[in-house]
């Protein structure tokens, strides 16, 4: 199947996949028929692998290799690690995340060096391991450590790296361009199969060379000129060496037009114009923030922590950084979680009633929507508290109390018919409901169409201790 | 609410990291922003050594690796040369520029005005074209006392209930394109001020600042009316933008009042909806009985980062391309709330030690939400921290000027010493 009849993730139908399969409808793969199966394969539910037949048997050979051509991303995924250690990096199908869906967040890379001391190492590499956050129910982390050769001595850079590998399973990527020093690691860890940082102009060729020996990833870096990245690529391609990360070079400040622009147009290249060459991952160094010396340390912290955002927005499929702290980073992973979060499928829990701790018919009586975020916030907040009550989780559609209520989604009628649903009224003898305070304006018609009177709560979830404290039970 | 949780936790909380002001300090060169103690605690840089054991983990087979080197027939010698062809598009739609504020000679008073939209291309397509107007910040004042987090508290303390001085102060200082004045005591469950009171306070901020005005209202669609059309009136000629017109007003039968009034005065119009495209263009649609294509902007909402952020990104997203593709009816500039930011609670609330301090953690994520929408392809940015403000000015223009990366400054960046 060549250029020119590869179709863009939108236009490939279940027919065109339908079409290359066995059509047995043997049903190995958990599906009906065959054209279910392909289906959730064209949405990417499923890998094609599933139909066994397919994989194993000699007769499917030239439509297995079809199908994997016309559903390869058009940013080609990588893998960096082995096994259950491992990250898959890029795999991008569309340029806009309402094309489809944007896969493989963005993993975050934090550097250490090969001349930090030992102990310092040591704590950095635990602090990035130790990094977590609890969001609407998941746990958002640290992804990778990135070792830095600032000593260019072939046996400091090797021992560092294999004191970081000893210490840590997570995924490595390897920074020198002085291939003897990259050689000297390698030796010791390319069964971690790490990330080779990175290729350039001057040492591209042992760089290869190390690739293939060691069967791992590398990095192309671009240093601001895409037709040497480009050239580059073309290179290591004909070289044999196929697993490759971009990085175009990341410009902090004055640069930062020459950066966002060679993201987006390398991105509009692989995903719009068929520049195979650009089809790869690519690699964003906020961290670059750093070598501007002479700044004081929060100024870094602060220009480090926007410009990995701006990475994650515009098309970074990894980000090397320095800062751990919690400030500079909180916002990059949940931002990059949001990202992320497939447009296809909003982010909500199953509407109906939750109960808290041991109510009784005296306890009291809230309601919440079913955007995810706004019900974890709330749970976490009664549960904290350890408050007795009931929470009635009205369907909005997965939109918050804020936007459900000026989007007209969240009305007294959808709060009434969630009171009928829920069953609370044979729960409870009395009947006060109390509501978000963003929803006060429903408060009237809610009181009208459920006979229910209404105590409006806190704006935020984190004052209902304080609200309930204060006027629970109701005093009339 | 949560400010005042916040006050009573940080009189609680004894020292207390009072970063913010440093950075202000240093980011945006405030100077005269007055900054107060600057503390840090000191388990902050305390770095804990602990005797490590290195954990030891079993090999793992390796995966094929150290397979031979595949053979080629011929390996290259010298870098094969392939040139980088950016993919150009040219698009069927425009976005309405739209002009807020006015000149004396153009009927107002203002010493600015402030134009925004006209663009051909996606936010920042640079090898596209080059936006002829960079994107633009209003910085939001209010008309009463209101309760806010300690980090946005602390930089307009002094000015708190004198929108006068909170907009010169926002101009002078903060280095704001606009000011939003959000008349929220106008509200019938707040304080109920009436119409000819809010006129008087938007003529008073016009008399303090020469910026272009926007004039916000208290959500109540029919109060909203009533305060718009006695501001448009007060302000004839000014072209100040009225913040917002809505369906909910379509339903209860005003917006043609407000619309009307708007036209009749020379102002320009915010119209916003929640999170839907349809409903925006309707909305619209609407307008153009009333007013020219060029005094209406979109607000599509702005949720904050970590709470629907994505929501709003890819509305934007979604809304610009149609409009460069040939939807007139989407081919408005945008403006976002990005104030809303501080609706997160990470933004404002205490975590734990890892997280602090909020002074930095409570303006960055203003900061993402603002950019991360100015990359979505939004054209103006209604904001509060000074920070925040600064950071967002500047990255505009650094990414509006193409060409003045230095390869060099980066070439060694993996052995850079920190």
């Amino acid at each position: 199947m060549g250029e020119e009849t590869r179709k863009g993730v939108r236009e490939l139908s279940p027919l065109d996949i339908y079409m290359l399969l066995p059509k047995t409808n043997c049903g190995k793969c958990g599906e009906k028929n065959c054209m279910a199966f392909a289906a959730k394969v064209v949405n990417r539910e499923i890998p094609i692998e599933l139909c066994t037949p397919l994989v194993e048997e000699e007769q499917y050979k030239s439509e297995y290799a079809k199908l994997k051509e016309i559903l390869a991303p058009a940013v080609k995924e990588i893998v960096i690690g082995v096994g259950e250690n491992s990250i898959k990096v890029g795999g991008k199908l569309v340029m806009y995340r309402h094309e489809f869906t944007y896969y493989n967040p963005t993993p975050i890379a934090i550097d250490v060096t090969d001349e930090m001391p030992e102990s310092e190492l040591m704590e950095r590499v635990k602090r990035v391991e130790g990094f977590t956050y609890n969001y609407i129910g998941r746990t958002l982390k640290l992804d990778m450590i990135a070792i830095r050769s600032t000593s260019n001595d072939p046996s400091k850079f090797r021992y560092t790296v294999e004191k970081v590998a000893g210490a840590t399973r997570l995924p490595l990527i390897l920074c020198t361009f002085n291939p003897d020093v990259m050689k000297s690691a390698l030796e010791v860890i390319y069964n971690r199969r790490p990330l080779i940082y990175a290729a350039n102009r001057n040492n591209w060729r042992q760089m290869a060379e190390l690739a293939l020996m060691y069967n791992c990833p590398l990095a192309v870096f671009g240093q601001g000129d895409l037709n040497l990245l480009s050239s580059l690529v073309k290179t290591l391609l004909e070289y044999g060496v196929e697993d490759l990360l971009l990085d175009p070079g990341t410009f902090p400040n004055d640069g930062l037009s020459e950066t966002i622009t060679n993201f987006t147009m390398i991105r509009r290249n692989a995903c719009k114009g068929g520049d195979r060459l650009m089809g790869f991952p690519l690699i964003g160094v906020p961290m670059t923030v750093w070598l501007k010396k002479d700044a004081p340390k929060e100024v870094l912290q602060w220009k480090e922590a926007y410009l990995a955002a701006i990475l994650i927005a515009r098309y970074a499929d990894l980000l090397i950084m320095h800062s751990l702290e919690g400030w500079v980073l909180l916002p990059n992973v949940i931002l990059r979680f949001n990202i992320y979060t497939d447009p296809r499928k909003p982010v909500s829990v199953e509407p109906g009633l939750r109960i808290f701790g041991s109510p009784d018919e005296n306890s009291p009586v809230m309601f919440t929507t079913n955007y995810a975020l706004t019900y974890f916030t709330v749970e976490s907040d009664i549960k904290s508290a350890n408050i007795d009550c009931y929470l009635i989780v009205v369907d909005t559609g997965g939109i918050s109390v804020e936007s459900s209520v000026a989007g007209r989604i969240l009305t007294a009628q959808t709060v009434a018919d969630a009171i009928k649903k829920s069953g609370i009224e044979e729960k409870v003898k009395h009947r006060y409901l109390i509501i978000p305070g963003l929803a006060a304006r429903l408060s009237g018609e809610i009181e009208e169409l459920t006979g229910w009177r209404v105590l409006v709560g806190p704006r935020d979830s984190s004052g209902i201790p304080a609200f309930l404290k204060e006027r629970w039970p109701p005093k009339e | 609410m949560g400010a005042e949780k916040e006050k009573k936790q940080g009189e609680e909380g004894g020292a207390v990291i009072r970063l913010g002001p440093k950075i202000l300090e240093l980011l945006s060169k405030l100077g005269e922003v007055e900054l107060e103690d600057v503390e840090i605690e000191a388990e902050e840089l305390e770095i804990w050594v602990p005797t490590v054991i290195p954990q030891v983990i079993p090999a793992q087979p390796a995966p094929a690796a150290v397979a031979p080197p595949k053979v080629l027939p011929e390996k290259p010698a010298e870098i094969l040369a392939a040139e980088f062809k950016p993919l150009t598009q040219t698009y069927l739609g425009r976005i309405v520029e739209v002009k807020i504020g006015a000149t004396r000679a153009e009927g107002g008073s203002r010493g600015k005005v402030v134009k925004i939209g006209g663009e051909a291309a996606p936010s920042f397509y640079l090898w596209e074209e080059v936006p002829p107007n960079p994107p633009a910040i209003s910085a939001d004042v209010f008309d009463m006392e209101v309760s806010l987090p300690r980090a946005l508290r602390m930089h307009v303390q002094d000015v708190i209930g004198d929108p006068a001085a909170w907009a010169k102060l926002a101009v002078d200082k903060f280095g704001a394109d606009m000011v939003t004045v959000h008349l929220v005591s106008t509200d019938p469950l707040i304080k109920n001020t009436p119409p000819s009171e809010a006129a008087k306070t938007i003529e008073k901020v016009l008399q303090a600042v020469d910026v272009p005005i926007i004039v916000g209202g208290c959500g109540d669609p029919k109060k909203d009316a009533e305060v718009f059309k006695r501001v448009a009136e007060v302000t004839h000629g000014e072209r100040v933008m009225l913040s917002s017109l809505t369906l909910d007003m379509a339903e209860a039968g005003i917006l043609g009042d407000v619309a009307k009034a708007a036209k009749e005065h020379g102002h320009v119009v915010l119209a916003f909806t929640a999170m839907d495209l349809n409903r925006a263009k309707e909305l619209n649609r609407r307008l153009y009985e009333y007013l020219p294509r060029d005094s209406i902007v979109m607000d599509l909402t702005t949720a904050a980062l970590g709470y629907g952020i994505e929501y709003s990104f890819t509305i934007h997203e979604r809304a610009r391309l149609a409009a460069l593709g040939g939807d007139v009816e989407l081919q408005h500039p945008t403006s976002s709330g990005s104030t809303n930011a501080w609706a997160a609670r990470e933004a404002w609330m205490r975590l734990g030690p890892e997280w602090e301090p909020r002074e930095l953690r409570g303006p960055i994520w203003e900061t993402i939400t603002a950019l991360t929408l100015l990359l979505a392809g939004v054209d103006m940015f209604m904001m509060m921290h000074p920070a925040a403000i600064h950071t967002v000015k500047e990255v505009v223009k650094n990414l509006l000027n193409r060409g003045r990366a230095k390869p060099e400054e980066i070439a060694d960046w993996v052995t850079v010493k920190i």
